[in-house]
């Protein structure tokens, strides 16, 4: 027997009346139509901030004062891979970053050449998607000087970042194109906050591309690879959240 | 229909109150508000802690915070601790912040939900872009909407009040035009709050903040704007509350009828 309480009635009615609700919202959401039509949304953002902005303009640089005390690390801590947790254990002195695709002279750098590079210093502030602000002062070599080593071919579009971390089996990859490639403040980072790059923060290299939000900061870059199209790497959309979960390629907002 | 020109002194008869754009604009913004406002909550979810200043993450103390510990849920505002189970924190067993019947989408996506916010910008700024270039060029808002000196003496704005508080509402050939606790609430939402959820908005993109970064500077910087864009939030929320609570107060049928038509019947004087 059921005891239909008064109370227990307008809850059920009310618990009814909102999975009716939500559900149908859901729908709404999910539907491919109606996906396309905010992704409009997506594309316009770009473009307006591309057009409103000057593209090479810096991201604000902070004083030492300014920094986080403590710098929180996300995503992936230590990479799964065999290969990578050697790298760990040599302190990557058999390691290469590969600079390949699109390019006349394709690349293989120790961690020594990159840090005998020229290097810029820059104490910036990380913007993660979810909403949270952390200032860290990064060390590195400008992307633009790796990719003149290697020297773009005309038809490069895109800098493609493969990292040794990955998500169940899926590998970690982001892109930028080379406006934001080429920007100042772009740099592959060895270094943060006056130490060499903890593995937790992706040593021992990763990229740093202020003006973009925290999930573009691919860590432990293995190669560059400069590409014509996004469409045949991963599943195509640019990146592995871009992939997996939908997330917007250009991050800038 | 009868012509306001030939109104009778006592209300009841109807005028034409709403003009079309004011009523096309109310309702783009209407919908635009509500979705943004949901999709904010979905994007809040992801972080449901505010800072001040430059920076702030797990490591900082959180001004305003809701969260769950085990099984119950909590708010807490500065030193402040709420019991929230069931609502805020934890409800039907999801640790969301804000609960998934007002959220879009119900479910933890930021990545739809940031999709949303975004595109639905777009139509807030353009639909309030426009409605105030027309406004000001059809006088709209020198006419209907600015105070005069008279309705700004501090006597009126309190009798206003006090008659608010007591459910009288103005009626007859006073009803005919908005009164001062409505001009300045709809001036503060047109002119004040809505800019400022935008411009605090802008300052949420790194993008942004590097062409325009007096902007964030205004704010007090990124963690600031975040909180300050919460905070105008929940200020609409309240409009938002009151408006509803004044249409169903004044008589939802007229009030909708005039918001959707354009047609608004004058209530009748009462004996005071």
């Amino acid at each position: 027997m059921t005891l239909l309480t008064r109370r227990g009635l307008i809850g059920s009615l009310g618990a009814g009346a909102g999975g009716l609700l939500l559900s149908g919202c859901d729908r709404i959401v999910a539907a491919p139509s109606v996906k396309h039509v905010v992704g409009i949304g997506e594309t316009l953002t770009m473009r307006a901030q591309r057009l409103l902005t000057n593209r090479s303009a810096l991201a604000r640089e902070f004083p030492a004062s300014d920094m986080s005390p403590v710098f929180r690390t996300n995503g992936n801590t230590m990479p799964q891979s065999e290969a990578y947790q050697a790298h760990v254990v040599h302190r990557f002195a058999d390691w290469r970053l590969l600079i390949d695709g699109l390019v006349r002279r394709p690349q293989s750098l120790s961690l020594a050449q990159i840090r005998a590079m020229p290097t810029r210093t820059q104490i910036t502030r990380h913007d993660c998607v979810e909403g949270w602000s952390a200032i860290g002062k990064w060390t590195g070599v400008p992307l633009k000087l790796l990719i003149d080593a290697a020297g773009a071919l005309p038809a490069a579009r895109y800098v493609v970042f493969h990292c040794a971390d990955d998500f169940d089996g899926d590998p970690y990859y982001e892109s930028i194109d080379l406006i934001d490639a080429h920007h100042p403040q772009t740099i592959l980072a060895w270094g943060m906050n006056d130490q060499l790059l903890s593995v937790g923060h992706g040593a021992p290299l990763r990229l740093r591309v202020e003006r973009q939000l925290g999930y573009k900061q691919a860590k432990y870059v293995m190669r560059v690879e400069l590409a014509d199209s996004l469409d045949n790497i991963g599943s195509g959309k640019g990146g592995y959240w871009e992939d997996s979960a939908d997330y917007q390629w250009y991050a800038g907002i | 229909m009868s012509d306001p020109t030939d109104a009778a002194a006592d209300g009841g008869n109807l005028i034409y109150r709403q003009c079309r754009p004011v009523r096309l604009w109310h309702w783009i913004n209407a919908i635009s508000v509500i979705v943004m406002l949901m999709s904010g909550l979905a994007i809040f979810n992801a972080h449901p802690q505010l800072y001040w200043g430059q920076y702030g993450a797990n490591h900082e103390v959180p001004w305003f915070e809701i969260g769950s510990s085990g099984s119950s849920g909590f708010l807490r505002l500065g030193p402040i601790t709420i019991p929230t189970t069931g609502v805020l924190g934890i409800s039907s067993g999801n640790e969301l912040a804000f609960p998934a019947l007002v959220t879009i989408p119900s479910s933890y996506d930021l990545a739809t939900a940031r999709q949303w916010h975004f595109a639905f910008a777009w139509l807030l700024v353009g639909g309030g872009l426009l409605f105030w270039l027309w406004g000001f060029v059809s006088r709209h808002v020198q006419r209907d909407l600015a105070p005069t000196r008279r309705e700004l003496r501090p006597a009126h704005i309190w009798q206003d009040i006090k008659d608010h508080a007591r459910l009288r509402f103005h009626t007859g050939e006073g009803a005919r035009r908005y009164n001062i606790l409505q001009k300045l609430s709809y001036i503060g939402v047109i002119f004040g709050l809505l800019p400022a959820m935008v411009l605090s908005g802008l300052t949420m993109s790194p993008s942004m903040d590097a062409a325009w970064p007096w902007l964030l500077d205004l704010l007090g910087g990124r963690q600031s704007a975040r909180s300050i864009h919460f905070i105008c939030a929940s200020l609409l929320v309240g409009f938002i509350l009151v408006h509803l609570a004044m249409v169903l107060l004044a008589g939802p049928f007229n009030e909708l009828r005039s918001i959707i038509t354009g047609w608004y019947r004058l209530p009748r004087e009462t004996s005071r």
